[in-house]
């Protein structure tokens, strides 16, 4: 596994230790979350169209990548 | 990495007790009052149910669960109504149009009260959607539910009758 | 035999993101959407159905399908240009491409499980891919942070003569952030690295020539990469509800390679509900790139390099891409939650800035006018959530 990767590892690694640290009051309340829910805001409405437009412009330049989307939303459960 | 670890968890921590907190809602105490308009046009304020067992339950038209749930918590209104328990559906969403938009094709029987500024919701600390919280005929908190997923409504059943027996 | 992109990794990559969304502390919604894409330019059209359909299995369980198609019909250029590309080619080519995905995500509290494959074959390019990832929701289920990790194993074929392996190894991290009711922060960083056989069989670079026996005063070799590729990108994107109903959406993603590729992406958008079932959407995305260090239009003559490469997907352009797209939530039967039928319309225009439109045949070598490709996307897919 290269630097690099071995990086990424850790800042996941960091990421989930700072979960465990200690509650942070949300700023946003679970009752607050109405337009977060909404499709407009969503990371990914329609995923067939979304992955079908990244693969047209990855097949056609030098970059690839970095494109996800995942997180926000309701918050439910 | 426990270079950058430590000294972020310290913010953290000394973040979260700056952040302004209201006392947890603790089973056993007494439910915080409150009177919110209702789908029938009347108020209806929580001590006017003293003397039933009260389930209060936070919904959104927005979120999932909410929308699952609402039919089964129907079915358990119509089944113990008449054994004195009282179904209180309380919609958090500042802007009541999607709500009665949602109701209308999904109507229940038990009242709506509408939470437009998020008072009740804060008083009740209302963590995460939706959330259902059980009331015994003393009006003190019984039991709180965070979220729904199928088969949670035996547990309600559950707690229900064994406040029933009381 | 095919002028068509090379670079498998990327369909895998666009399937991923297609089978693996979700936040974390819910499952993704049970749907099928059946879309027909569409795409005209330079030379080539590309069309074809992507199918998929996703269903809960109880509440901790969803698996997805997706089933992808592409026939692709290529005009070229007789003497060394396949639609601008130079490889060896009969005047039209027909290929087809087929791609089976299926993934699956398992939900554990706050936590999603994601794992998945993906199966792409046509005739000289056979591509499998496995991916697993993971992501959580924390602090107040404001932040999701993800992690993942794709492995690719492809197998490069000369017409039906195996001319090597490809393998490929990417790792995601990716942070999101709610900072506000009306605003939504996205991260995301990837590494990729290929190891292999990295070009195409039959593309061919161009070297001045005085042999009088060339009729345009270039002579043609096959091209040669590296065997490694590794490469870094970052981006952020950020989503803000606009009072009322609509929301911006704006990002930047910046890349860079072992091949001296530098790449700058910005996209902007805008969404917007009308009337009470319909959603109108426009983007604009901004992209350019310097070429690899192995690359040029025309070498100054033959074998002037351990690597050289012709290709213009690793050539220096700038491209500009407007789209709108417009979605109808129609009337649903009983058995269907919602249902729409959805059009997209995307305009590209690539103008490269050091490959040369080997189409203008009488200019002499190098002197042809650069290139520029114009193409027009377009898609129709319907969507139904049960």
């Amino acid at each position: 596994m290269t630097k690099r990767s071995g990086l990424l590892l850790l800042a996941a690694a960091g990421a989930v230790a700072l979960s465990a640290c200690s509650p942070i009051e949300p700023w946003v309340k679970p009752y607050e979350r109405e337009h977060l829910a909404e499709a407009v805001m969503s990371f990914s409405r329609d995923p067939v169209s979304t992955s079908y437009i990244d693969h047209v412009f990855e097949s056609r330049e030098g970059a690839r990548g970095a494109t996800g989307g995942v997180g926000g939303g309701c918050g439910c459960n | 990495m426990k270079r950058i670890v430590l000294p972020l968890c310290f913010l953290v921590m000394s973040a979260a007790t700056l952040a302004a907190s209201v006392d947890p809602l603790r089973t056993g105490a007494s439910a915080p009052t409150f009177a919110l308009q209702s789908n029938s046009g009347k108020p209806v304020a929580l001590a006017d149910l003293k003397g039933q067992i009260v389930l209060v339950n936070f919904w959104a038209s927005w979120c999932g669960p909410c929308r699952k749930e609402m039919p089964i918590l129907e079915q358990l209104n119509r089944q113990y109504r008449a054994k004195g328990v009282t179904l209180v559906g309380v919609n958090v969403e500042p802007d009541t149009a999607a709500a009665v938009d949602w109701l209308k094709a999904t109507p229940v029987s038990f009242p709506i009260l509408f939470d437009v500024d998020s008072k009740v919701s804060k008083l009740y600390q209302v963590e995460g959607m939706p959330n259902t919280v059980i009331l015994d005929r003393t009006g003190k908190v019984r039991y709180i539910h965070r979220g729904y997923s199928a088969g949670a409504e035996n547990e309600y059943l559950d707690q229900i009758r064994a406040l029933i027996r009381e | 035999m095919s002028a068509a992109p090379r670079h498998l990794s990327r369909f895998a990559a666009a399937a991923l993101a297609l089978l693996g969304t979700a936040s974390a502390g819910v499952l993704p919604d049970d749907r099928a959407d059946l879309l027909i894409h569409s795409y005209k330019g330079g030379g080539i059209e590309i069309e074809g159905p992507s199918v998929l359909v996703r269903k809960k299995f109880g509440d901790h369980v969803s698996v997805a399908y997706n089933y992808y198609e592409d026939q692709i019909t290529g005009h070229v250029d007789t003497y060394s240009g396949a639609s601008v590309d130079v490889t060896s080619g009969a005047s039209t080519y027909k290929e087809e491409r087929k791609q089976h995905s299926l993934s699956v995500d398992l939900l554990q509290g706050k936590t999603t499980w994601s794992t998945g494959y993906i199966d792409s074959n046509e005739p000289d390019y056979k591509s499998k891919t496995a991916f697993a990832t993971v992501s959580e929701d924390m602090f107040g289920d404001l932040t999701t942070v993800s992690f993942g990790v794709v492995r690719g194993w492809d197998k490069v074929y000369d017409k039906t003569t195996f001319k090597g392996d490809a393998d490929r190894r990417n790792w995601q991290l990716g942070l999101s952030q709610i900072l506000s009711r009306n605003l939504l922060l996205g991260l995301n960083f990837e590494t990729s690295e290929s190891e292999g056989f990295l070009n195409n069989p039959y593309r061919l670079v161009r070297f001045l020539s005085n042999d009088p026996t060339l009729a345009r005063g270039y002579g043609t070799q096959p091209e040669a990469y590296p065997h490694t590729r590794t490469g870094n990108a970052g981006s952020a994107q950020l989503k803000y509800h606009l009072p009322g109903r609509g929301a911006l959406d704006s990002s930047y993603r910046y890349f860079s390679d072992t091949w001296g590729i530098r790449a700058h992406t910005v996209q902007l958008g805008v969404a917007q509900p009308i009337f009470h079932n319909w959603l109108l959407d426009g983007h604009l995305r901004f992209y350019r790139q310097t070429h690899a260090n192995f690359y040029s239009d025309l070498f100054p003559y033959a074998d002037a390099q351990n690597f050289m490469a012709r290709d213009r997907e690793l050539a220096t352009f700038k491209s500009l891409t407007i789209g709108a797209g417009a979605s109808w939530q129609l009337p649903h039967p009983r058995f269907l939650q919602k249902n729409s039928v959805n059009v997209r319309l995307d305009r590209l225009r690539i103008n490269y800035q050091d490959y040369r439109d080997l189409r203008f045949t009488t200019v002499g070598a190098g002197n042809e006018p650069l290139f520029t490709l114009d193409a027009t996307v377009f898609q129709v897919f319907y969507s139904a959530w049960y």
